[in-house]
């Protein structure tokens, strides 16, 4: 085949040196090894930066667990009762009566305890025990009667006072009387799984986490069905049927606005009219729910927006030319693809929701609730709140079982999450 | 200015057919007075540069120009004789009989089955496993894709190649049984043995429906279709057999435009 | 006319058309040739004529590989598409014109006694139409002139009006003079030859014709 392009132009000729390229000379290489010198120290501060927020959080979780441990155990005596000579009567079918406790009470139950701790550890020890200890012998008798037919060692909570003296604290008599006791096996710290079983009590031994723990789960509940539905569908309505105009816009800036909102500022919503409409649930998990929602729904819906936002509009586009309608578009195709984000403003949203503590004050969730909330309209607490009400505790046991809730609270936290971080790689979708 | 029809055209049922189509974006005119007939049994191609608007003009046919807030359209646009924008006709049932096939292909992040299924179900043409199944198979064996498919219609529509998800795409299409294809560039996006197939498929669609393809390609409008219109500024300049626009062409800017001498 | 925008495809098309050119200039140059040397009996001249039809049969050759890779390379559509093919089928007409031309010289030794070979005179008149018709034919298809086309092709009957008189003119001459009956054929051949260049040259005319419009001339013209 002949070669029809012209010729190359002329070079420039024998009298120009032969030059190097523009990026070969030695001032190019100078400024590539500025550049460089940039990379890496941006990758330096990156990284640093990276350290120092796991070290900031590494320093939360081992400073928090550290302190915490202790309020997972208390301080417990063995006292041996010999059921025989108590003289008590237990048969197992009124034993599995509601109202056992009280008749084994009405026998004589908390005199048997005492007089035994007294036999067994001394005068000085057995004023120690807790004053609500034969309850849990009660306990042992309701779940197993036939242990009134021999011995038994059981383990009864100290009181606040001893448990302060075997930790080193409060006054030389109890001291004292703690290592004496500690010395003769009679008195140890041992794993309290009760702590997770009871409700709020006065008495820092007897404390228990579960009635906070099963508010906020309550709360958490309620916010969530509301929030969530309510966020995703005004998501969806700005998003895809909304049209644009100044209305819109008012909105648009108006939800942006919630978000930012102190959350404060809820409780007092919550307060003048939820519990104006509802005067009898002060502090129930319904109306601390139906408060959070309000503050988590802003969240949702701004990160729904961006999430759906987000979805090509070739996948729209290729709905509605096979003939679907604009619900079929919505529910079929953008939302599914639209879920992971949504699920993450979720997360961010009921995270944040879970650690509330202002607005749930206001709207009165912050009595002493001695008994964990029956549904959703009994009186609770919430994990934050218990926690800020223990720690203004004076007694000085609450210190630990304060800690030991913040835990709680991480734990619940990090479930939660795990939860929705879950459900959000399952739908993921790849486009 | 009036388009140029080309003689040799004889008498074809029109499928669709605009008269006096007007198309603004905003105050902009995107499509000034168009009129045209789409043939039933044929391949008509709309070719032209950049931006003269048979892209746009294309959408008008099945109402895809809706989705757009600024667009507004003129005139009069049927589809076997019902005006598509201003009678009752339903535009969800219109675009289930005109379908389109777009540029990029876009295969819903679903499997190969829900894709192809996807339409029956909606409408309700295929009801049941069985119903649903046939449809299927028949939709991706007429779409060129059954045998490479068949023993993984589970795997996501999103993986398979380029040319294979555009025919997925077509298959998707026909599933619904339509009247019309609409064909905006789909090779674009394509290497030459994946347009080849492609081509070839519209070779075997043509005459089962009426389709309309756009293409940036001369070549491709000259080697898959039987009518041939070319747009310029937003107007039809001239309209006729393929064979006819493509060796002698009637209007100046036509003949600039086809032997490379445009711009 | 506007520029095609890949400017190397201009450049082709240039490059064909000047082949094309070429080779019709030296067709007609050699007609010229044959019949000068036919009349002076120049051996010389015509020897050159029949050395440079090679050159005709060269050009040809890279006609025919340049519309292939026109073709092949730059899908040329309408009018560029018409001039390619109609310049492929002219390059092998003028490349027969060549030959004929050739014919002619090659006859130059054989006619005796020229200077007083009456029938020799009405020649170079034939000639100069036939190689008049070869340029402006060459001329339209450079031009895309159909209508300088249809002129052409209306001269043709020139030719053959002038082909019919040599013919009834030398055939007499053999019954009165049967002895340069031998000398006398050879000039049948050569008005045959001009003849045949003539109807050639219409060819081309209706190509170019075809190449301009895309139409053969209407049929009267022919």
């Amino acid at each position: 085949m002949t070669e029809l392009s012209a010729s190359p132009p002329a070079a420039d000729g024998p009298s120009t040196p032969a030059r190097r390229a523009p990026t070969r000379t030695p001032e190019f290489e100078a400024r590539l090894k500025k550049r460089y010198a940039a990379e890496r120290r941006f990758k330096l501060a990156g990284l640093s930066a990276i350290l120092f927020s796991v070290g900031v959080l590494a320093f939360l979780l081992i400073t928090m667990t550290i302190n915490g441990i202790g309020g997972f155990q208390r301080a417990e005596m063995n006292v041996p009762i010999d059921f025989t000579e108590a003289g008590l009567i237990a048969d197992p079918v009124a034993m599995a009566q509601p109202g056992a406790a009280q008749t084994l009470e009405a026998q004589g139950l908390p005199a048997i305890v005492e007089f035994f701790a007294e036999e067994q550890l001394g005068a000085a020890a057995a004023d120690e025990i807790s004053d609500t200890a034969w309850r849990l012998v009660a306990d042992e008798i309701m779940a197993d009667p036939a242990i009134l037919n021999g011995t038994v060692t059981l383990s009864l909570p100290a009181s606040p006072n001893l448990a302060a003296g075997l930790a080193g604290e409060g006054s030389d008599e109890m001291k004292a009387l703690a290592a004496r006791l500690v010395a003769d096996g009679k008195l140890e710290t041992k794993f309290d799984a009760g702590f997770l079983q009871r409700a709020d009590a006065t008495d820092p031994q007897q404390v228990g986490i579960w009635g906070a723990l099963k508010g906020s789960m309550l709360t958490m509940f309620v916010t969530l069905i509301l929030a969530f539905p309510i966020g995703v569908m005004a998501a969806l309505y700005l998003e895809e049927y909304a049209p644009k105009n100044r209305w819109t816009d008012l909105i648009e800036v108006s939800v942006n606005n919630l978000a930012a909102v102190p959350s404060i500022i809820f409780g007092l919503l919550g307060l003048a009219v939820f519990l104006w409409l509802f005067p009898n649930m002060r502090s129930a998990p319904l109306i601390g729910g139906m408060t959070l929602a309000l503050m988590t729904m802003p969240v949702i819906v701004i990160s729904g927006r961006n999430a759906i936002k987000a979805v090509p509009p070739s996948i729209r586009d290729g709905a509605l030319a096979i003939g679907a309608s604009q619900v079929q578009v919505v529910f079929h195709h953008v939302l599914p693809l639209a879920l992971p984000g949504i699920l993450t403003g979720t997360i961010i949203g009921m995270a944040r929701a879970l650690g509330e503590t202002a607005p749930l004050l206001m709207i009165g969730m912050r009595a002493f609730v001695a008994t964990p909330p029956d549904g959703f309209t009994s009186p609770a607490t919430v994990l934050p709140v218990q926690i800020f009400l223990w720690s203004d505790e004076i007694d000085r046991g609450f210190v630990e079982r304060t800690s030991a809730a913040i835990i709680v609270l991480l734990i619940f936290l990090l479930l939660m999450n795990g939860l929705a971080i879950y459900l959000r790689n399952r739908f993921e979708k790849k486009w | 200015m009036v388009t140029v029809i080309h003689p040799n055209l004889e008498d074809t049922d029109a499928k669709m057919s605009a008269r006096g189509v007007s198309v603004y974006y905003g105050d902009k005119k995107a499509i000034d007075d168009v009129s045209i007939d789409i043939p039933t049994k044929y391949v008509t191609a709309f070719i032209g540069p950049s931006g003269c608007g048979k892209s746009t003009f294309l959408r008008t046919l099945n109402r895809m120009n809706d989705t757009i807030p600024s667009a507004r359209v003129e005139g009069e646009v049927t589809l076997d004789g019902e005006d598509i924008y201003r009678s009752k006709m339903d535009v969800v049932q219109l675009r289930a009989r005109v379908g389109m096939v777009f540029q990029k292909p876009n295969p819903f992040p679903k499997s190969i089955y829900d894709n192809v299924a996807y339409g029956p179900k909606i409408h309700g043409l295929a009801t049941g496993k069985t119903e649903l199944d046939e449809v299927v198979e028949k939709s991706l064996r007429r779409a060129g894709l059954w045998n490479e498919v068949k023993d993984r219609l589970e795997d996501s529509g999103t993986a398979l190649s380029g040319g294979q998800q555009q025919r997925l795409c077509i298959a998707r299409a026909i599933a619904v049984d339509p009247e019309v294809i609409l064909m905006d560039e789909p090779c674009s996006a394509l290497d030459p043995i994946a347009t080849a197939k492609i081509e070839e498929l519209i070779d075997e669609l043509n005459g089962h429906y009426a389709i309309v393809i756009v293409t940036h390609s001369m070549q491709q409008a000259a080697r898959v279709s039987q009518r041939t219109a070319f747009f310029h500024l937003g107007k039809v300049v001239e309209y006729g057999r393929t064979s006819d626009i493509f060796t002698t062409p009637l209007e100046e800017r036509t003949k600039d435009y086809i032997t490379g001498r445009y711009g | 006319m506007v520029e095609h925008t890949v400017k190397a495809f201009d450049e082709d098309i240039t490059r064909l058309r000047g082949l094309i050119a070429e080779m019709g200039g030296l067709a007609e140059m050699a007609i010229q040739d044959a019949m000068e040397a036919l009349i002076k009996g120049d051996q010389e001249l015509a020897d050159g004529v029949v050395k440079r039809d090679k050159k005709i049969d060269v050009l040809e050759s890279e006609v025919d590989k340049l519309s292939v890779r026109i073709i092949a390379l730059r899908a040329p559509m309408a009018d560029d598409l018409r001039e390619v093919i109609a310049a492929l089928k002219i390059a092998g007409v003028v490349e027969r014109i060549g030959d004929y031309s050739k014919n002619i010289a090659k006859r130059v030794g054989k006619i005796e006694a020229r200077n007083h070979f009456e029938p020799l005179t009405l020649l170079p008149a034939m000639a100069d139409i036939a190689a008049e018709m070869v340029h402006d034919v060459l001329t339209a298809y450079a031009a895309r002139d159909p209508v300088l086309a249809r002129e052409v092709i209306a001269t043709d009957n020139k030719v053959d009006a002038f082909y019919n008189s040599i013919f009834r003119n030398v055939v007499s001459y053999m019954v009165e003079n049967p002895a340069t009956i031998s000398s006398a054929a050879q000039i049948l051949f050569v008005a045959r030859n001009l003849e045949r260049i003539g109807d050639h040259a219409t060819n081309v005319a209706e190509m170019v014709h075809f190449a301009a419009t895309g139409n053969y001339p209407p049929d009267e013209d022919r």
